[in-house]
């Protein structure tokens, strides 16, 4: 496929603690298409967040992307200067983050952190730059922007913050825009709003989209693709009605499992997977869910899972689907 | 705004009244007969009965408090034992000489805290920052009287730069030259210190804001490193910084004590100490008071500043919006 | 029902005084190994902790392991070290410096380390009073700490120190009395907001009395920030207390600490600078070793520093 805006092949990002080292993503593979969706679904610390701080270079120590590659349209993010990222950021590749309570800065007007981003990165300047503020205030759907503009963010609510950061993330037009869980500290009312807000802009813009969230409802709303992380390590990947429809891991049949369908049946259950997930504090090798896993088996705590396209579709990580796929 | 600066006006008023209590206090707290304390072993009984019937001494301690308090309100702290002037005479211009001398080593404090600061938590634990760490730990308890010490004897006796002692008229002395050449090995050891602390609570608070969300977005809004550092991170910064400047400042007006007596600087400080040893207990009392005085304003002066610079503070008309 | 001890799930009552008590320290006992493998990681804590023993140690052990009387004359006025026999030389009357500086710890360990507790310890009681009992109590013994912040910290102490009689005992109380303030306004504010965790309302709706809430969940919360507070403090008073001797408000010739040990190399500063160097550069490795114990307790003490 030649119209990836984004390839990652087998991102390792780690951490070194005085506990050991936490790979908080080892070994993740995929491609962003133009204007399309991708939701990357998974448990509080399966490393989703640290995927997008990744792609984005904003790793700090003592984290550390110890391998793999980070391909953006023809460059390799890897291989570029702090400046040239810096470049980037915020102009091609705009993000999202999950609090918008602490995502601006207190101390300055919301006009002055979307013109900051607008003189960053265009030729706009002065009066220029605040009239695009403005238009992008108005296209997130805040009322009054000309009046708002020298308000600080204390003066804000919570959902009209985000709309603030969506504008700021969009104020360049980037190609890809990365969500990470935007709506998880909102209200369950503005979280719809959020969602179709981002939705609207990323139709609009034409630019691909990473969706983070552990929501699996907004991942059959939102998604084109999806990739379901766990422990730091990606589970299934594929498109988003292939997985929906037939599940292959059992860690993303235990997650369908989990969620209530308004067709069920009285008598069916909801189920829930038992135990918590493992800190991945220097894991040992072999599968890092098979203590939960109903398919178990030996091999599995002895070798990592192996890469298997399945018949139906979509790609999965584990040794039970890789049987399954060679049984006759 | 105003109404802020008000209210902490206000607050500073009970604070007073127990300051000066507590000085007032210390007279009583001194062993021995208060008339002795107050006028010295060696005052005539006429004496002895004039300062109990100015102070009323024979009253209840309240209205002696009263009394006291209004004598000092119109700017009469007493007459000194040591030296048969009145206190005011002799503590305000040293005062003066302590602000000299604080206000230097209060910019070499500032311009070295701040710099090794926040040089150090742009890159944490990187080589400037190790070293920075080694000397706050190492300056933030090396005794002052002790660096100044060695100061004298490596500048003054070995090799023969700069003096050591011998400040006597800030006015009318050597000249400014003079002056200057006298400031510097007090500066330095009076400043040690300051600057250490300084920089430690710059650093940690530089390191604490740069892991705020806020600072994340900037970085992914693309904002480049060195703007993010000053403009952002600084920005935010601020209120810790001043307030730790403030409380420095304030301690250095109080007179280093120890830096003003081992270099005989005529300040506040050098006053105090002897005062203690003459048993000076009118000018002990005169000098705690104006040291406490200038303390608690610094402080005042902090506040008001960080609230100008807070915007949830200066527009205070709340949450507008949903 | 089973009648092995947890100490969860099943009822309380069924368990007595004794097993109680017992399942109390073994909960004390792990918390305390815990936190000692924690503090073990840290070698510049365990390292400072080895050196600060010794140093007790040598002070306690002065009277047997000193080569001299630390108050006669047994050298030359400030001789050099190596002369005379003495490792450390002598200070200006010619007194043997080593023998001075074992000797002059016991005092100075002693005013940084008595007024430290000491403070602490009342600091505990007047925070934990003023922060549990809230309201007025409160506002009053904040207004009279708050008057105690309008000194700076050192003069308070030099000004209370210089209206009394000079002496170690004037200095221990001396520095107590302008610690307290800072301590307590700490334990103040950790009660306070100890207070108000959810877990002190559930406690009280399961029907716990304030001793009990006391004892059993605020002051082992507050406890850690305090201690390791205290900890670093020891240090800066050590500071603070040989400066006070320093300026002849400590403890009186002819015995000396290291302050007066600093005071008095004075008089000898450009013959004799080993008189000057030796006390104070002990006074900073010593400080130094409580700043590093003090460190190395905050992250051990502090469950959440512990991951890293």
């Amino acid at each position: 496929m030649s119209d990836a805006v984004l390839k990652v092949d087998d991102l390792r990002t780690h951490f070194r603690l005085r506990a050991g080292t936490l790979k908080a993503v080892d070994g993740l593979s995929f491609e962003l298409q133009a204007g399309r969706v991708l939701c990357i679904v998974g448990e509080s610390g399966s490393g989703k967040s640290v995927t997008a701080q990744s792609i984005m270079r904003l790793i700090m120590p003592p984290g550390r992307i110890v391998q793999g590659g980070i391909t953006f349209r023809d460059q390799d993010l890897l291989a570029l200067t702090e400046r040239e990222m810096e470049d980037l950021r915020g102009n091609r590749i705009g993000m999202i983050f999950q609090d918008p309570m602490t995502s601006l800065n207190p101390v300055f007007t919301i006009g002055e952190q979307i013109v900051e981003t607008i003189v960053a990165h265009t030729s706009l300047s002065g009066e220029d730059a605040r009239a695009r503020a403005v238009e992008l205030m108005r296209l997130v759907g805040i009322p009054e922007p000309e009046g708002r503009l020298s308000d600080y963010p204390h003066q804000f609510s919570g959902g009209m913050r985000q709309r603030v950061l969506i504008a700021i993330a969009i104020a360049c037009e980037p190609d890809i825009l990365i969500a990470d869980e935007p709506t998880t500290a909102l209200d369950v009312t503005i979280q719809a709003q959020i969602l179709r807000l981002l939705s609207d802009v990323q139709k609009k813009l034409g630019s691909a989209m990473i969706l983070i969230t552990h929501d699996l409802g907004v991942v059959s709303a939102m998604a084109d693709e999806v990739l379901v992380m766990y422990s730091g390590r990606m589970v299934e990947y594929g498109d988003v009605k292939t997985i929906f429809r037939n599940p292959r891991h059992p860690y993303t049949q235990g997650l369908l499992d989990s969620i209530i369908k308004l067709d069920d049946s009285r008598e069916s259950e909801l189920r829930s997977i038992s135990g918590l997930p493992p800190i991945p504090i220097d894991p040992p090798p072999g599968c890092a869910f098979r203590d939960r896993c109903v398919k178990a088996f030996d091999l599995c705590g002895e070798q990592d899972p192996p890469w298997v396209e399945t018949g139906t579709g979509s790609t999965a990580v584990c040794h039970a689907v890789a049987a399954e796929e060679a049984a006759p | 705004m105003t109404r802020f600066i008000v209210m902490r006006l206000l607050t500073i008023v009970p604070i007073m009244f127990g300051v000066s209590f507590f000085v007032f206090i210390l007279a009583h707290l001194a062993p021995g007969d208060v008339t002795t304390t107050l006028t010295g072993p060696y005052a005539t009984e006429e004496t002895r009965e004039q300062i109990r019937e100015s102070l009323g001494l024979n009253e209840p301690l309240p209205v002696q408090y009263g009394k006291w308090l209004s004598h000092i309100l119109q700017g009469e702290f007493g007459k000194s034992i040591a030296n048969r002037r009145m206190v005011a005479e002799l503590i305000f211009p040293k005062f003066a000489n302590s602000a000299i001398l604080a206000l230097t080593s209060a910019a070499m404090a500032y311009v070295i805290g701040l710099f090794a600061g926040i040089f150090a938590a742009s890159r944490p634990y990187g080589y400037f920052d190790r070293f920075t760490i080694a000397g706050t730990l190492m300056f933030g308890s090396i005794p002052p009287y002790w660096f100044g010490l060695l100061l004298v004897l490596l500048f003054s006796l070995t090799w023969r730069w700069l003096p050591a002692t011998g400040m006597t008229k800030i006015v009318g002395g050597g000249g400014p030259i003079d002056v200057i050449l006298h400031l510097i090995l007090p500066t330095i050891a009076a400043g040690a210190a300051p600057a250490a602390i300084i920089a430690r609570t710059v650093r940690a608070t530089m390191l604490e804001i740069l892991s705020q969300n806020y600072i994340k977005v900037a970085r992914a809004k693309g904002i480049r490193r060195g703007v993010i550092l000053r403009k952002h991170a600084l920005r935010n910064a601020l209120p810790p910084i001043a307030t730790i400047c403030g409380l420095q400042l304030g301690y250095l007006l109080g007179g280093v004590l120890f830096v003003e007596v081992i270099f005989a600087w005529p300040g506040i400080g050098y006053q105090l100490w002897q005062a203690i040893q003459a048993r000076d207990i009118p000018t002990i009392q005169g000098a705690s008071l104006i040291i406490a005085v200038a303390f608690v304003l610094v402080n005042l002066a902090v506040d008001v500043f960080n609230a100008y610079t807070d915007p949830k503070i200066r527009i205070s008309e709340g949450v507008r919006s949903r | 029902m089973t009648d092995a001890p947890s100490l969860h799930g099943e009822s309380l009552r069924q368990r007595s005084a004794a097993e109680l008590r017992r399942e109390n320290l073994h909960i004390m006992w792990r918390t305390l190994t815990l936190a000692w493998h924690a503090y073990a990681k840290d070698k510049a804590a365990v390292g400072a902790l080895i050196f600060l023993v010794i140093v007790v140690l040598i002070a306690i052990l002065a009277p047997w392991i000193s080569p001299h009387d630390p108050t006669e004359a047994v050298g030359t006025r400030g001789g050099l070290p190596g002369t005379d026999g003495l490792v450390l030389g002598g200070d200006m009357d010619g007194r043997d410096m080593l023998s001075r500086l074992f000797w002059g710890g016991r005092v100075s360990l002693l005013i940084g380390v008595v007024p430290t507790v000491a403070a602490t310890a009342i600091a505990v009681v007047l925070g934990l009073f003023a922060g549990y009992v809230g309201g007025w109590v409160d506002q009053v013994v904040m207004r009279v700490l708050d008057v105690f912040f309008a000194f700076p910290l050192v003069l308070l102490a030099i000004v209370i120190a210089g209206i009394l009689d000079p002496g170690v005992a004037t200095l221990i109380l001396s520095i107590t009395v302008a610690l307290v303030p800072y301590i307590s306004r700490l334990v103040r504010t950790t009660t306070v907001s100890v207070k108000q965790e959810p877990y002190i309302e559930a406690a009280r709706a399961g029907g716990a009395t304030t001793p009990t809430i006391l004892a059993r969940y605020v002051l082992p919360n507050m406890l850690a920030p305090v201690i390791v507070y205290s900890t670093t403090l020891i240090g800066l008073m050590m500071v603070v207390g040989s400066g006070l001797s320093f300026l002849g408000l400590g403890i009186q010739p002819p015995d000396a600490d290291w302050g007066t040990m600093v005071s008095d190399g004075r008089a000898v500063l450009k013959k004799a600078p080993h008189a000057t160097a030796f006390p104070g550069f002990v006074i900073v490795i010593v400080s130094l070793a409580f700043s590093f114990v003090g460190d190395g307790l905050r992250d051990a003490l502090d469950p959440r520093a512990r991951v890293r």
